[in-house]
């Protein structure tokens, strides 16, 4: 009999030896994988790591995949130490990108640099409100967050494809005839681009460094100030929190809108970093608010960690549209990356919980 | 076994619930014979009095009627030994007297009824036999008919010699908090507190007695300000509080020592530091405008720990790691720092050993000396006779009696609180 049980203790080595153990599980599991598909594992091994960390301009593409990533695990970092799950960073993400963008399209002949904070803003804005509305329903009328944040995702999802598909919004190029057959957004003008910064062939865009100014600024305000104190005590035992006087109503609001403006800003940041228009098909098939909820998870909802999980998905990510070609499928790729992932989550048990073995019918001393 | 919190699954019907965890037919074929089991379930339903519709969802019935769910599910199971943990608690008088026929027809049918209550006048109208249990002990079996409603009292609460001495003589001052016919409604929103007046002096101890569960939480909730009252004024120093707000009442100089300590008084995940300014954040030394000063809570946690001998290994030790007394003593010296007016303290002493009874006691007397009214709620008569003035008996939400601690007999205060006059 092998039974699961809680550990009394949760000692501090542990966080370190379950993931590499479970990282190097997940690696023997995909050399059973790879060796069945006639592909060379430890080849395969070096390749993702080459395409991921090492490659000329690898690093750069890593970036480039990690900055949203750290966006989004952030936004669900914040929320999530407070209990408020808050599943809406896909959506608020979009309704940053929307803001964003059109207050870019507005603003455009200002100079650069105010229509970027104009455009940090606005997205920071719009993700802001959006999750407002499952923080509000939460607060006041008990309604899981859950629930709403998640059901806003699709609503936001055919909002912007409607913007740029279903309509001649303002959003949308109506210029010439390519634009009528094949819609996407306008392109933002050229003061409306971020800039970025290369070191030794290494491209440092605004939006990463946005990111790790915010990782920074939310662990302030978590260990350092009354409002991060509050959001502590309130998300430990919410009770505690009201014995204290504290108004945990407009704390799950205010945790609310400053989960969904990270999120938005990270909108924001794929307008002015990468993409300079509004891209519903890019930013709906990236699925960048989910993933950030598996990197908040993975990083314990640590802000810097945040930042550190992101960098690393954000390499497997880019690994692993390098690898896929006509011998590689790209269904592979996707099983590789799972099986990481699965094994990493799944790791996490054993942090919480143990394994004990015990025979049938044996004594219970003998089993201890 | 009916349970005093019923075991049933809220969206199935009641037959569903009656068959649930019933091993010998229906419960075993893999299909459930609606129709058979309503039959069944209809037939006891009638025989005893039980009316319950068998297919209403269980989340439409009332209290009452869910209770009748429990009393068939056992029937159902055939079962001869019944055993009713305070049935009446979460009934209405009518529905109780329904409830006393339908356990009169079950004795007569040959069954065996154990009713637990420490409601008097239940007893006496229900019992062949009384069984008195004190401290998990038996105290005395006799038969109800012999038995005499104040002999009873007298056992259920004993008649120990007191351990603590009274030497105390404190200074009595002006009245600090004064309740005016306070009304509050339970987690249930039926109403739990009823027009409760009562006025505590500084340096005065006065004590809620009282059986668990007859309002005497939800009325230190409400003084504390962690629950709305209905009805009634609440005045602290002679200043009217506005009521359901507990930043309000904590302003105000109301202290309050709640019954779950590790949930509500700490917040168990959080170090102890952090649980040492849980209310003296918002002000200096702990914060400076919006921002906390670690080093100042740092030094605060290590001043209540060296000088309340809290067992700790040090200010960042999870509270969960600490022991009731540990915990308990985190909460007084807390409450106390804030320099308070009036100090509420709900069962301070439950589930501690010897000793901290005796350091929460010394600090209870310390907060009465420095001029603190005190207001104590409590089901240990020992410990109400030990520390308090005046002693209020709370019944059904309602202060049924005041008496002074010095002429009060147990007898009396036993009565008092089994809801005989």
């Amino acid at each position: 009999m092998i039974r699961i049980e809680r550990r009394l203790e949760q000692p501090r080595w542990l966080s370190v030896v379950v993931p590499v153990v479970s990282v190097a599980f997940a690696f023997l599991l995909a050399t059973v994988v790879l060796v069945a598909t006639h592909h060379a594992p430890l080849h395969t091994f070096r390749r993702l790591f080459e395409a991921a960390f090492l490659d000329k301009g690898a690093l750069t593409e890593t970036i480039v995949s990690a900055t949203p990533l750290a966006f989004t695990g952030l936004c669900a970092a914040v929320a999530f130490r407070m209990n408020l799950f808050n599943i809406g960073g896909e959506g608020q993400l979009y309704a940053g990108a929307i803001t964003g963008a059109t207050v870019a399209l507005l603003l455009g002949g200002a100079p650069s640099p105010v229509v970027i904070v104009a455009m940090m803003l606005a997205g920071a804005a719009g993700g802001a409100l959006l999750a407002a509305i499952p923080g509000i329903l939460r607060a006041f009328f008990s309604t899981s967050e859950i629930i709403t944040s998640l059901m806003l995702n699709y609503v936001v999802a055919l909002i912007i494809d409607y913007l740029i598909f279903g309509s001649h919004s303002y959003l949308r190029d109506s210029s010439g005839f390519e634009a009528s057959v094949f819609p996407q957004g306008k392109t933002l003008p050229d003061s409306a681009t971020w800039p970025s910064w290369t070191i030794q062939g290494l491209v440092i865009p605004l939006g990463a460094l946005v990111a790790v100014a915010v990782a920074g600024g939310v662990w302030f305000l978590y260990s350092r100030t009354r409002f991060g104190f509050e959001v502590q005590v309130i998300g430990d035992s919410a009770r505690a929190g009201r014995y204290a006087g504290m108004r945990t109503r407009r704390k799950i609001v205010a945790v609310m809108c400053l989960s969904g403006a990270i999120a938005g800003l990270g909108g924001a940041s794929q307008d002015g970093d990468f993409r300079h228009q509004l891209d519903p098909r890019g930013l709906i098939q990236a699925n960048y608010g989910y993933a950030g909820i598996v990197v908040a998870a993975l990083a314990r909802y640590n802000p810097f960690a945040v930042l550190l999980v992101a960098f690393l998905l954000g390499g497997l990510q880019n690994a692993g549209y390098t690898l896929q070609g006509a011998d590689f499928p790209n269904g592979l790729v996707g099983v590789l990356q799972g099986l990481l992932l699965f094994c990493v989550l799944g790791g996490e048990l054993f942090i919480r919980y143990r394994l004990r073995f015990e025979r049938r019918h044996a004594p219970a001393t003998e089993s201890a | 076994m009916v349970h005093q919190h019923f075991r049933l699954v809220e969206p199935f019907t009641v037959a569903e619930n009656i068959v649930l965890g019933d091993h010998r037919d229906v419960g075993r074929t893999f299909l459930v014979h609606t129709r058979a089991i309503e039959r069944r379930v209809a037939d006891l339903s009638e025989r005893y009095g039980l009316a319950v519709d068998p297919r209403a969802r269980i989340w439409q019935l009332s209290v009452g009627e869910q209770q009748r769910v429990e009393i068939l599910k056992t029937l159902y199971k055939e079962a001869r030994i019944l055993i009713l943990d305070e049935p009446t608690a979460v009934l209405t008088p009518q529905e109780s007297r329904q409830l006393f026929g339908t356990i009169r027809a079950m004795a007569e049918d040959g069954r065996t009824i154990i009713f637990i209550s420490h409601k008097l006048n239940e007893v006496k109208a229900l019992a062949d036999n009384v069984t008195i249990l004190r401290r998990g002990r038996t105290v005395a079996t006799l038969s109800a008919a012999e038995a005499a409603r104040r002999s009873l009292a007298a056992l259920m609460v004993g008649r120990e010699v007191e351990l603590a001495t009274r030497n105390d003589r404190r200074e009595i001052g002006e009245t600090c908090l004064a309740l005016e016919a306070i009304s509050a409604e339970g987690d249930r929103g039926l109403p739990a507190v009823k027009s409760v007046s009562l006025g505590v002096r500084r340096g005065e101890i006065v004590a809620i007695a009282g059986v668990a569960g007859n309002g005497q939480r939800e009325l230190a909730e409400t003084i504390a300000g962690m629950r709305a009252s209905t009805a009634g004024t609440i005045r602290v120093a002679g200043k009217k509080l506005k009521g359901g707000d507990a930043r309000e009442a904590i302003a105000a100089g109301i202290a309050y020592v709640p019954e779950d300590r590790l949930g509500t008084g700490l917040a168990p995940g959080l170090s102890v530091a952090d649980n040492v300014v849980l209310k003296s954040y918002r002000r200096p030394p702990a914060s400076r405008g919006p921002f906390l000063i670690l080093h100042k809570i740092r030094e605060l946690a290590e001043a209540v720990i060296q000088r309340y001998d809290v067992r700790a290994s040090g200010p960042d030790v999870p509270a969960r790691q600490l022991s009731g007394g540990n915990l308990q003593k985190i909460v007084l010296a807390r409450e106390f720092s804030g320099e308070p007016v009036v100090l509420v303290a709900a069962s301070p002493t439950r589930g501690l050993d010897v000793a901290a009874i005796q350091t929460v006691h010394a600090y209870l007397r310390d907060a009465a000396e420095g001029g603190v009214g005190v207001l104590l709620i409590s089901e240990d008569l020992d410990e109400i006779r030990a520390l308090a003035d005046r002693i209020a008996v709370m019944y059904e939400g309602v202060v049924v009696g005041e008496r002074n601690a010095e002429t009060a007999t147990v007898e009396e205060l036993g009565l008092l609180m089994a809801g005989g006059e």
